[in-house]
Formats: C-alpha cells, structure tokens, sequence
C-alpha cells in the first residue's frame, strides 16, 4: 500500500521546447508513454523516484503488518494476515520491476532505501501496538491506498499503470478484510471496542497525513500533473478518503479523534481539523518511532540473503558451464 | 487411543510447520521468496484447519479448530520434533520442508482411500500442495548445496542439524495406529521408500551426503518437545488467551 | 559491485485455447527457479494454467526510432482489409 504525495520529485529537465511539447502532445492525447519511447529525462526521473518510492513503500509495509502474523488471534486471521501481508511484497515486487523498465536495477533500488536515500510512505514508521492495528491498517490505510491508486491505473507511464492495474485488483481484499476485523472488535466485548477505537486515536492523524502536504505546499505537483504520473492533487484524495470513512467509522461505533470533524453542506464534505504537518516532516525525514528499526530489518534480511542469492548465481553458472561442456 | 488423536497430531505437524515458515514473511532472502513461502505456510495452515476442525467433530465435546490450536500447552502438542526446528537460515528451512514434504507427499497419496471423507478431500489437495514444496525446497537444497563453499558448507549444517528428527516421522504413535487398523489414515512406516528415493535424487544432484544418524530423537507425540516450541506457543496464542471467550 | 539477479519475463496462459500473456516480470539466477517464482507471484488467484519465463535480456525489440518506417507504410494499403471491396447487397453477406 501507498498513498503520499511523491517526496522530493525533481521535474526539471533540459530538453528543447519543441520535443516537450511533442511529448505534452501525447500526454494529452492521453497516449501511453513505454519505455523505450523518448521522453524528458525529468518524467523518467519523477517516475523512477515515484515507483521507487512506491515500491519502497509496500516492501517496508511489510513489517509494521507482518508483526502480527505469528499473534493472529485465529487460524482465519493468521492465514488472511498472511495472504494479505504477502500480497504486499508482491506489489512491491511489481513496481520494482515496472521501474526497471526505466534502465535502474533492483539492487540499485534497494541500495537506497537501505543507506536511507530513498523514501518510503511515512505510515510506515508508525508501531503497530494490538491487533486492532492490522483492522485500522486495512481499513484507513489501504483504504487510503486505493484512494491514490486507482487513478495511478490510468497513469501516463505504461508500464506504471499496468502494474497498478494488478495492485488495485488484490488491494480490494485488503481494505474489506481491515474492516471486517474492525467490525469483530468494534461489536466485540468492551475489551477489544477500547483496543479498536485506541487504535484509530494512534492511526487517523497519520492515515490523513498519507496524502501529503497540502496542494498549496506541494512544489512538485504541478508538473506530476501535467505529465499525468499523478491525477489528482493530495486535498482532493484527502477530501475524498475523509468522505468515505466518517461513515464507516459511525457504523463501527468509533469515534474520530478530531473534534473539529464536521460536515459542510456548502462544500458537500467534511471539514476537518489542522494537520500537525511539523510531525509530518519529521517523520519523513526519518525520526518516526519505528524508522530506524524498519530500516534495520530490511538490511538485516538483504545482508542476511546474500549468500543465498550468491549461491544461486553460482548455481546457474555452473549449470550452464555444464550444459556447454555437454553439447 | 482414538482416530481424532491422531487427526490432531498431523495437524500439529502443519500448524506448527506453517507458522514456522510463517516467520519469514518480510525478511526471505529475495523478494520472490517472501511470496513464495506464505504460499507454502498458507498451504499448511490450511490443512492443518481442515484437520482440526474434523478431529474436534469426531471428539464430539464442541472444540472448534482454534479452541484446539489456542488452547493447549506444549506438552499438549503432538507435532513431531522436525516440524518445530527453528528457521536458523535458509538451508534449515529448505531442508526442513523438503524433509517434511517428501513424508506427506506419498502420506498423502495413501490417503486418498481414507475411510474417512474429509481426510480424502484433504488428501487430493495436500498431496499436490506437497509435490510442489518437494520441488520448490528440493531446488533450492541443490542450488545451496552446489552453489558456493559458503552455501555448501550451511547446507552441510542443515543436514547435520536435521536428519536426526527424520526418524520419528515414520513412527506410529498409539493413536495413529488405530486410525491406520480403521483405515483412516495411512501406515507411516510404508513411506519409507519413497521419502528415500526423493532425498537421495536430491542430494545426488546437491553433491550433499546421506547422513549417518547414530540416533534418531524421538518424544513429539508424546509432548516430549524441545525447548522451543513452548516459545512459539506463547507467541501464537498469547492474543487469543488474553480474552478467553471473545470471537474474533 | 552488487551481483544482480538476472530478470524474467513471464507469460501466463489464462486457460487453454488462450494464448500466453505478459504477465509481468521476476528475478532468478535460473529457468528452474524462474518458473517457480513465477507460479508463486503471479499464478495466486487461478490466474492461468501454463507458464513461459523468459530472460528479459533474450528479448529482441523492434526500435521505437524504427517505429515510423516499421509501421507507418502499412496505413495506406487499405486494399488488404474486407471493407475495400464493393460487393452488391443481393449478393448477401461475405
Ligand atoms: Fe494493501
Ligand atoms: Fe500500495
Ligand atoms: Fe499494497
């Protein structure tokens, strides 16, 4: 899952006027960009960080969900946490490899998320603390996730919007699957109501945070826009989100810790109260409670790896010597 | 001893198994390893549910799969010893699998004429579950095995640390066999030769040695475990335990 | 340097009579491996019955400076498509 404004983009680019605005021609043509076709090195930029940052994301979001696989407090839970915390590295999976299509590698990737360079989705950073968190996970974070991604499917980049195709397609499960456990506390004994509603204290602020910084703070967006690799700005997603769970969360009986929540009949949304966006920055530039920790895993388990993919490697050349020697 | 006993026990073995592989998720070596074994845990914990939940039907005193799984203690638990290993690395837990599923594959195919309807229906989809895991850590075990001297000599430590518990999977506990003389389920012993042929194809080609095992340990089906699965327990069921009664 | 893991591209045959699709892509040192990584990602939710892997770097592509001379001289032979040709209703459907 994913959902924040991309962090960082850099869109400027040198090309001359008369092949940018060839290229806007497509864009707006709503043509498909593939990789082989030309195009200004800031779009390929902007999309290698973006799909970076977006793969980063799912494959660090393991970790916060994948702390609970071993508690499920049932036989379905474990084995739905376990599908679902697997669907994750799949998405992960499938990015990494639409933004190899732009001519980086894996490992290059993953070499920056592990020295700290690239970014991943702030909500990451955050512990899950009781089981209620997996609920409030899939329900606001996922939730959120689908928010962002499924305009992401009509991306301009086609090997982007394929993938997010397939992305979209297993995260319908995974907010269903939030809310359900949500509803199991929330209609649950008083016990597991108080851990579902602490949960949702812990997660909204950081859920609405997700989307990222208001569009007027947001240097990058414009260009994103234009180019297509984003659809609509972070308060819009925002807007929409807060719509849709305000609902939700008055069937399960919740309450939103945001006293100024209420409803616009001008606008026809919530307003909502201030975001502490001094917490925001923080967070993503890497003093959230759990950063160093998440980080810590990651490397652990490559550096572990090495020598299994090592000894892979070594395996197929030796194979193939073989196979040479035979013919 | 009755059929449902022994229902629990390769239950056990599941569970127990598929939690273990469970561990991995978010930390494999590659990402298409943090796919590819959930895929294989959720196979095991899938059965093992089927097989709870059949073993609590025919006991007949209302326990569902996770009263079963929730709520006993180690000494309760009837898993064979391999299962509970710890993952240590990736040469264990391959081995481990493929030791474990070179068992239950040909287990499995007897069992497809089990007198019992839903030890059939668990048959006809573990036994292809297992063939798949025969592959998947059968492959994995020749490439580290013929890969580097660093993944040779690990490997060489898995089948060290290992073959010991490979044994006891070929004992019948009391309970097993009344379920083999009411063709429940079927008789261990009898696998012995294909389990054989498929680890020695393996590791023939993993330039690994058949181990000598000087003894083999003993003591799962009794509840004799070793000193970890208590921790695994305490884990797993620490959630459930805290709110005796709730539904989740 | 990092040793990288080389790419695959995988094809899924949905179900027979279907012909194979790109599916998407993985890592592996091998085809053996390759295989397997692609029935585990891509084949979770009965996805397909048939698999190809095939290494990213065996694939040749046309070149997309060639795409103007590759492709563009075809749009005028409009003589290869049914529509071109006048048949009289009475005649009946053709
Ligand atoms: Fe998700
Ligand atoms: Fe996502
Ligand atoms: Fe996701």
């Amino acid at each position: 899952m994913y959902s924040q404004g991309l962090i960082g983009a850099d869109g400027r680019t040198t090309e001359s006027e008369e092949f940018l605005a060839r290229f806007q021609a497509r864009i707006d043509a709503e043509e498909k960009i593939e990789p082989t076709d030309a195009m200004p090195e800031g779009y390929r930029r902007t999309l290698v960080r973006q799909i970076g940052q977006h793969a980063h994301s799912e494959i660090v979001g393991m970790l916060p969900e994948g702390n609970w696989i071993t508690r499920a407090p049932s036989l379905r839970r474990k084995a739905a946490l376990l599908a679902k915390v697997q669907d994750e590295g799949g998405h992960g999976l499938y990015l990494y490899c639409a933004a190899e299509t732009l001519g980086v590698s894996r490992e290059e990737m993953t070499e920056e998320l592990l020295s700290g360079k690239a970014k991943y989705s702030s909500i990451f950073n955050y512990p899950t603390l009781s089981w209620a968190d997996i609920g409030i996970i899939g329900w606001l974070v996922d939730g959120a996730a689908i928010m962002n991604q499924i305009p992401l499917c009509r991306c301009s980049f086609g090997p982007y919007a394929r993938a997010m195709i397939r992305v979209c397609k297993e995260e319908s499960f995974h907010q269903r699957q939030g809310y359900e456990l949500c509803m199991s506390l929330a209609f649950g004994t008083p016990e597991q109501k108080a851990m579902v509603q602490d949960a949702l204290n812990r997660w909204w602020w950081p859920s609405i945070m997700m989307f990222g910084p208001h569009d007027a703070d947001s240097q990058h967006s414009d260009q994103s826009m234009a180019w297509k690799i984003k659809r609509f700005s972070n308060d819009e997603l925002r807007q929409k989100f807060i719509d849709a769970t305000v609902p939700q969360a008055e069937y399960l009986g919740l309450t939103l810790p945001d006293p100024d929540l209420k409803w616009n009949e001008e606008k026809g949304g919530y307003d909502h109260g201030p975001i502490d966006w001094s917490e925001f920055w923080r967070v993503v530039k890497g003093q959230g409670p759990m950063a160093r920790d998440r980080i810590k895993a990651r490397k652990k388990a490559w550096d572990d790896g090495a020598w299994v993919r090592e000894a892979a490697l070594a395996h197929a050349e030796k194979r193939r010597a073989r196979k040479m020697a035979a013919e | 001893m009755a059929v449902w006993e022994a229902l629990i026990e390769l239950a056990d073995d599941h569970l127990v198994l598929g939690h273990r592989v469970s561990e991995w998720c978010g930390h494999a070596p590659m990402l298409e390893e943090d796919l590819a074994m959930p895929n294989m845990a959720l196979d095991m914990i899938g059965t093992s549910r089927t097989l709870y939940c059949r073993a609590g039907e025919l006991e007949g005193k209302g326990r569902d799969e996770d009263a079963i799984a929730y709520l006993r203690n180690e000494r309760e638990y009837r898993n064979c010893l391999l299962v509970e290993r710890p993952n240590e690395d990736f040469a264990h837990t391959m081995l481990r699998q493929l030791y474990f599923a070179a068992f239950m594959k040909p287990f499995w195919d007897a069992a497809l004429v089990s007198s019992d309807e839903v030890v059939r229906g668990v048959a006809g989809k573990a036994g292809k579950e297992m063939a798949y895991h025969i592959r998947h850590a059968g492959e994995w075990v020749i490439r580290l095995g013929d890969g580097t001297e660093e993944s040779a000599r690990r490997m060489r430590e898995a089948v060290d640390a290992l073959s010991i518990y490979v044994d006891e999977l070929f004992d019948s506990s009391d309970a097993a066999q009344d379920a083999e003389a009411a063709g429940v389920l079927p008789k261990r012993s009898e696998m012995r030769a294909a389990f054989d042929k498929v680890i020695e194809d393996v590791f023939a080609e993993a330039l690994l040695e058949l181990p000598e095992v000087p003894f083999g340990q003993r003591g799962g089906r009794s509840g004799q475990h070793g000193e970890g699965l208590g921790h695994m327990l305490a884990e797993m069921q620490s959630l459930h335990r805290a709110h005796p009664g709730a539904t989740w | 340097m990092v040793q990288t893991t080389p790419l695959w591209e995988v094809f899924i045959r949905p179900r027979n009579g279907l012909s194979h699709k790109h599916v998407g892509s993985i890592h592996a040192a091998d085809e053996v491996l390759a295989l397997q990584a692609a029935r585990d990602v891509y084949t979770r939710r009965g996805e397909g019955n048939s698999i190809w892997v095939v290494r990213s770097a065996d694939i040749h592509a046309s070149d997309p400076d060639q795409a103007a001379e590759n492709f563009e001289p075809t749009a005028d032979k409009i003589y290869r498509h049914p529509t071109f040709y006048e048949i009289p209703e009475e005649v009946g459907h053709m």
